[in-house]
């Protein structure tokens, strides 16, 4: 088998990624609540702690705010470690380690001290978990100068952007997403990265532009192939990077297709579809053939209940009906 | 002595959160419930000793092991086993399930799995209380997990600072989630750590209910009289998974107890100590003590009933309960 085809699971590919880092950089390690347990982490730290010793694989008390800041403060002193959060609502407790002092560090030193951290979290909703469990920050993360935020669709990306993460010299917020663990695709072996703030598409199209990231890109990839089969042309973006967003590969894509749509994993109000709006509108309105429309979380919090929780989250069918929206009109 | 009243109360609550814990592991394993659930089974003697010592008036907060917590202290079962199959007649009328279950008429201010995130909740219970002069108390119930975080110091020397009545009550059952007590704490005495705040502090056998209770009537005490706050160590043991019945069949591995340990903590199981004191005293016979069981157990299956007549919340309700009006 050639290293080019060979397949890998999105949770794998994020484990290959940290293997191949902590091989090649002593500085690398990797902090956070259940690095030892695949019930918080499914297969991403697998092997890691008997290849590279307790020292370097830290499982940590329930202590998001001090251990955040720890990961913060030992890449001020010169590492470069990762911060795993196994679930995006626990690291709330670390807002100040993340905001206050990781994101402004560098600016308020005048660029004198630099903080190379990944805080890397996981989305991890449904089953009935209800709003404690369920939330996705990317767009608060984003809102914040100094942090980079991505938010990989596939394995190849998931790989590829934890090591551009790893090597990047500012805080990255990395987000993936528990639904795109057992995701299957080709991964290369060696060691490579993806660029932050590079989108790509991932079918081309003429109709309407489709942007999203992480689960929703996965959705809204399926999305575009179904309505090919309608004959409706998709043109689907996977941003890949929310913070700082290709703003290149929207524009281009929406001057040629007049129609937009956003779809995304998270809430309408603030988020990250209306940012693409405002850019959008504030650079090439006159290229828009009608409203660009968002596909989001309704402004309510994670519902346990069954039929109340399905209705919630946003799937295929919301994408394709508002692709379909801006056809008929 | 204790009155024949308490020690029947203790041995009818317990009973209560067992049964009703035992009663979700058929449902859990088929399916019917798909929320998480952290089941409580071995620790009702410290949900029963502090519950006791409390009346409608004195609040709760507690966690996302908190079936217990709420039982005590008044919330009602059926709308517990309701709210965990996410029926619109639940607690939480099908928006939280088992990990956030609320009887603010009982006093049960509410429970939520941010670990220690309730914590600090308490203290504000214990700031109204304080301001109120309405001589109620505030319990936070949090496990030994919860100690890693800061926001349980802070709140320490807040209730101290300010001499609010508030009941610590840390259930230390050795285990956060994959992690024994010793993997995340340099020593096992939870208890010192309320001591540099001046707080007075116990540490009991979390599985001994006379025990506890005791604990709890001193510490209500001292904050109803305005002493300052209390905290408690409940030395105590889960005798299911951390999540669901039992982790290893689950798949989730994280049950990584020896089992020898578990069976070891089996003997010391809280409910056959106090059956034991309760007939070895002459306190109640066998058939009484059936009796109190069957009548409990009517109770819940009573909440099975009203369950599956309930209904799940429809989809047109979504928007409801954002906003308050
Ligand atoms: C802030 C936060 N971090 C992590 C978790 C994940 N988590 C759920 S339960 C748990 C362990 C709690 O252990 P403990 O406080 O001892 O309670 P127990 O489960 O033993 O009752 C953890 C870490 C969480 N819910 N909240
Ligand atoms: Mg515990």
């Amino acid at each position: 088998m050639s290293s080019a085809n060979r397949k890998l699971q999105y949770s794998l590919a994020i484990n290959e990624a940290f293997h191949q880092m902590m091989e090649s950089d002593e500085s690398v390690f990797l902090i956070g609540q259940g690095v030892k347990s695949p019930w918080y982490v499914g297969k991403t730290a697998d092997g890691l702690i008997k290849r590279f010793g307790a020292e370097r694989v830290i499982d940590t008390p329930v202590s998001e705010n001090g251990v955040t800041g720890a990961a913060v403060g030992a890449a001020i002193a010169g590492m470069r470690p990762v911060v795993m959060h196994p679930r995006m609502d626990f690291m709330l407790y670390a807002f100040d380690p993340i905001i206050n002092q990781a994101a402004n560090w560098h600016y308020m030193s005048g660029g004198t001290s630099s903080v190379p951290v990944v805080i890397w979290g996981v989305v991890n909703r449904g089953g009935e978990q209800a709003a404690q469990h369920s939330q996705a920050f990317h767009a608060l993360f984003s809102h914040i100068p100094g942090l980079k935020v991505v938010m990989p669709a596939t394995p190849y990306d998931a790989k590829g952007l934890m090591v551009a993460a790893i090597q990047d010299n500012n805080p990255v917020v990395f987000i993936d997403d528990r639904w795109l663990y057992g995701v299957e695709d080709e991964v290369p072996e060696e060691l490579y990265s993806v660029p932050i703030g590079e989108g790509i598409i991932r079918k081309p199209g003429n109709d309407v532009t489709l942007v999203a990231v992480s689960y929703m890109a996965h959705i809204a990839h399926k999305a575009a192939n179904s309505l090919e089969k309608e004959g409706i042309d998709v043109e689907m973006i996977d941003l890949r990077t929310v913070k700082p967003l290709d703003t290149e590969i929207i524009f281009n894509s929406v001057k040629k297709t007049g129609r937009l749509v956003i779809a995304d994993g998270s809430w309408k109000t603030g988020g990250f579809a209306a940012e693409i709006i405002a850019l959008v509108n504030e650079n090439i309105f006159d290229h828009l053939k009608q409203p660009a429309v968002r596909v989001t979380l309704p402004d309510i919090p994670a519902p346990a209940s069954a039929d109340l929780e399905k209705s919630y989250y946003p799937d295929e069918g919301s994408i394709i009906s508002a692709v379909k929206s801006l056809i008929k009109n | 002595m204790y009155s024949e009243e308490v020690l029947k109360k203790l041995y009818a609550d317990m009973i209560l959160v067992r049964l009703s814990e035992e009663s979700l592991v058929e449902p859990i394993l088929s399916g019917d419930v798909k929320c998480p659930v952290h089941l409580y089974s071995g620790q009702e003697a410290v949900a029963a000793g502090i519950g006791a010592v409390l009346n409608e008036k004195d609040s709760a907060f507690g966690t996302h092991r908190s079936h217990g917590h709420y039982l005590v202290k008044g919330g009602s079962v059926k709308e517990m086993i309701a709210e965990i199959h996410g029926k619109s007649t639940g607690c939480s009328k099908g928006r939280g399930g088992s990990m956030h279950l609320y009887a603010p008429d009982k006093g049960f201010l509410g429970a939520a799995p941010i670990v220690a995130g309730t914590i600090s909740l308490a203290v504000g219970a214990g700031m109204a209380s304080s301001i109120r002069k309405d001589g109620t108390v505030a319990v936070s119930f949090f496990g030994d997990g919860a100690v890693g975080e800061g926001v349980l110091y802070e709140s320490l020397n807040l209730a101290a600072l300010r001499k609010l009545p508030v009941i610590f009550v840390c259930e230390n059952n050795l285990y956060s989630t994959h992690l024994h007590i010793s993997e995340i704490r340099p020593n096992d005495e939870i208890y010192k750590i309320a001591e540099p705040f001046g707080i007075t502090s116990f540490r009991v056998d979390g599985n001994d209910v006379l025990e506890v209770y005791e604990a709890a009537e001193k510490a209500v005490e001292q904050c109803r009289n305005n002493n300052g706050p209390v905290f408690i160590e409940t030395l105590t043991y889960r005798m299911r998974g951390h999540v669901g019945p039992d982790d290893n069949i689950q798949g989730t591995h994280t049950d990584i107890r020896p089992a020898a340990e578990v069976e070891d903590w089996r003997q010391k199981d809280p409910i056959e100590r106090l059956k034991k004191y309760l007939l070895e005293n002459g306190v109640a016979d066998v058939e009484e003590l059936d009796l109190i069981e069957r009548e409990i157990q009517q109770e819940i299956n009573e909440a099975y009933v009203f369950t599956n007549d309930s209904q799940l919340p429809p989809k047109s309700e979504l928007e409801k309960y954002v906003f308050s009006k």
